[in-house]
């Protein structure tokens, strides 16, 4: 009588599966983290962002100006700067990323391309503070005053300097979304008779305008968040009175919490001024998150559609 | 044979395209305009790039390396960024020691372990909204959270828990969606078959990615932290708010972990404090220690472009 030989066991090595179990539960642990951060910001801003809210005189939220240290925290000063900047900023990224990336995308030949493309990278490696204080000895006296009575500080100066940090940014995102245009809509085009110029203009940029938007909004979304160039070129250190006039010194979200940490021993026995800086910071951060969300369902369009 | 009827119809404008002027203005102008588009970016950071060296030059010139070696100083004659620097390699080495481990599990997981359901897809689309955070709203999680942390490790030191590691921690968490994003980016490069291959031969998955994923992504995993760690290098809006000093301080000769908890500054918060000073010897200052962190940084973009080039393979 024979006996069959019993299957042979596949499941492999227990200490390997254990291993293999413990690598893997160790992955998930770090991609959680992500989630962690998320919750501990969403946390630690809500916190003292309802003190300030819960002791705050209502009124002082709606007055002549930011002024922390007095008790003045009027949102539309540090809102209507923020806005102010984030426009100038985008009237010189708009221009100069899309150019860069149409051009990039469509009309430069690879060796140009290896040549032109550097430029926006390095642009995109300079750090904010180092185009502050450019925006502040440079785009300052050789743009602005000459253009304007403006002072050494003005939210012109910073809005320029906060768009040329934007230009990388918006070129990169715009150029990818053309270059996931697929090219028989090119060929298709040309095959009608059109020229290049129209091709880009009437096929590839309308196919591509997703992503465009998306990459604009990001720029609008980075342009509301910078900092450094703010608060070094924009003046109103302290504070700030309402101001809509962009060659006046003027008060973002983000530089006035600069100038909140910067004095925080000050601010010690100064009422609420602290907690401010985590109200402008969730005021901030919820901004910027809704942008963020806009722009990936525009870059999750491109995406389907191709 | 002109047509007195102001429309036409196909067939002229096609006759017309064909004879008409060879050479159209509005299809010359506009490549030209989009390349001075790229032309004016190129002239900012070339204006931007030797308006910084001429003010530097003063300062770089007559002191040269004793700029670099010393110490902050409230005079003008005297001052450095030794400390700056000590305390920007101190802020990196935490940044890469935290950021890059986690970083770069979270990639793997997701990218070779995650199923695509709906909490792989929130978990990334988090990610890519904490890209977008600003920097200075992670200072205010540095603040609240790390700085506490100190303390309650008993890491507290002499100044409250703003320390190194704080600030560490702090632009740690900034970089790592930016570490993940990249890591991703790489290990998607690889192509499936190597995965197959692996797979077929009765490797287990880590030891898939262990032993033929991460070695074949490693160029690209590099690149992107070395530009990470520049970017880390860089930042300085939630400094500010964990507490690196803008303004004079002496570590004299205090232990290791004495510095580790004491008081510290980074390079680009001092270019922030010297640029708030008045005087034209103090924007001298100011330029001078622009042109040693550009200088930092560029040598760092270089690095990960050489890294790139030798080492990426294309599949």
């Amino acid at each position: 009588m024979t006996s069959k030989p019993a299957p042979p066991d596949l499941s492999g090595s227990r200490p390997r599966l254990r291993r293999e179990r413990r690598v893997h539960r160790l992955f998930w642990a770090a991609a959680l983290t992500s989630i962690l951060i998320s919750i501990l910001i969403i946390g630690s801003l809500v916190g003292e962002a309802w003190n300030f809210i819960s002791t705050v005189n209502l009124s002082s939220l709606w007055t002549d100006g930011w002024f922390p240290r007095r008790g003045m925290f009027d949102l539309k000063t540090v809102i209507t700067g923020t806005l102010l900047i984030a426009g100038v900023a985008m009237i010189v990224a708009t221009p100069l990323g899309l150019g860069a990336a149409i051009y990039l995308s469509e009309y430069a030949n690879p060796r140009a391309r290896r040549l032109l493309k550097p430029i926006i990278e390095v642009l995109a490696g300079i750090p904010s503070v180092v185009l502050g204080y450019f925006a502040l000895t440079w785009i300052s006296p050789n743009i602005v005053q000459k253009i304007s009575n403006a002072g050494v500080f003005s939210m012109a100066a910073a809005g320029i300097g906060v768009g040329i940090l934007t230009v990388p940014l918006v070129a990169s995102v715009s150029e990818d979304a053309m270059r996931a245009v697929p090219h028989a809509l090119r060929e298709a085009s040309y095959a009608l008779g059109a020229k290049k110029h129209a091709t880009v203009t009437r096929v590839v940029f309308p196919a591509a305008i997703s992503g465009i938007a998306a990459s604009l909004i990001l720029g609008v979304s980075r342009a509301i968040g910078e900092t450094m160039v703010v608060a070094m070129a924009a003046g109103a250190v302290g504070g700030s009175l309402f101001e809509w006039n962009i060659f006046e010194p003027g008060q973002t979200m983000t530089a006035a919490m600069t100038s909140v940490a910067i004095g925080s021993d000050q601010v010690a026995g100064a009422g609420n001024a602290f907690q401010s800086m985590y109200f402008l910071g969730l005021l901030l951060f919820l901004m910027t998150l809704t942008l963020n969300l806009a722009s990936d369902r525009f870059v999750r369009r491109v995406r389907e559609k191709y | 044979m002109v047509s007195r009827t102001k429309t036409l119809s196909a067939t002229d404008v096609v006759q017309q395209t064909l004879r008409g002027r060879r050479y159209d203005l509005r299809a010359a102008a506009f490549p030209t305009a989009l390349l001075a588009t790229l032309l004016i970016s190129l002239l900012f950071l070339a204006v931007l790039l030797i308006d910084i060296i001429t003010d530097a030059w003063s300062v770089l010139s007559t002191r040269g390396l004793d700029f670099v070696s010393s110490p902050l100083s409230l005079s003008a004659e005297s001052a450095g960024v030794w400390q700056g620097i000590v305390g920007s390699l101190m802020l990196a080495v935490v940044v890469a020691l935290f950021s890059f481990p986690i970083g770069i599990g979270a990639a793997i997981y997701l990218e070779e372990y995650a199923p695509d359901n709906r909490f792989t897809r929130f978990i990334n689309t988090n990610i890519r909204n904490l890209a977008g955070v600003p920097s200075i709203v992670y200072g205010l999680l540095g603040f609240t959270i790390f700085v506490g942390l100190m303390k309650l490790v008993g890491l507290e030191g002499g100044h409250a828990g703003k320390n190194v590691i704080a600030g560490g921690l702090t632009l740690a968490s900034l970089v790592l969606p930016i570490v993940i994003i990249t890591t991703a980016e790489a290990l998607r490069a690889v192509p499936d078959s190597i995965r197959e291959a692996g797979f077929a031969v009765g490797a287990t998955r880590w030891e898939v990615i262990r032993h033929h994923i991460i070695p074949s992504a490693a160029p690209g995993i590099l690149t992107g932290t070395v530009l990470t760690l520049a970017r880390a290098f860089g930042e300085t809006a939630p400094l500010l708010l964990v507490g690196a000093a803008t303004g004079f301080f002496s570590t004299g000769n205090a232990g290791f972990l004495q510095k580790l908890t004491g008081a510290y500054t980074a390079l680009p918060v001092t270019i922030f404090s010297w640029s708030r000073q008045p005087g034209a010897d103090f924007r001298a200052l100011t330029a001078a220690a622009i042109v040693v962190l550009l200088a930092v940084l560029l040598t760092a973009n270089a690095t990960a472009i050489i890294l790139r080039n030798r080492f990426e393979r294309k599949w």
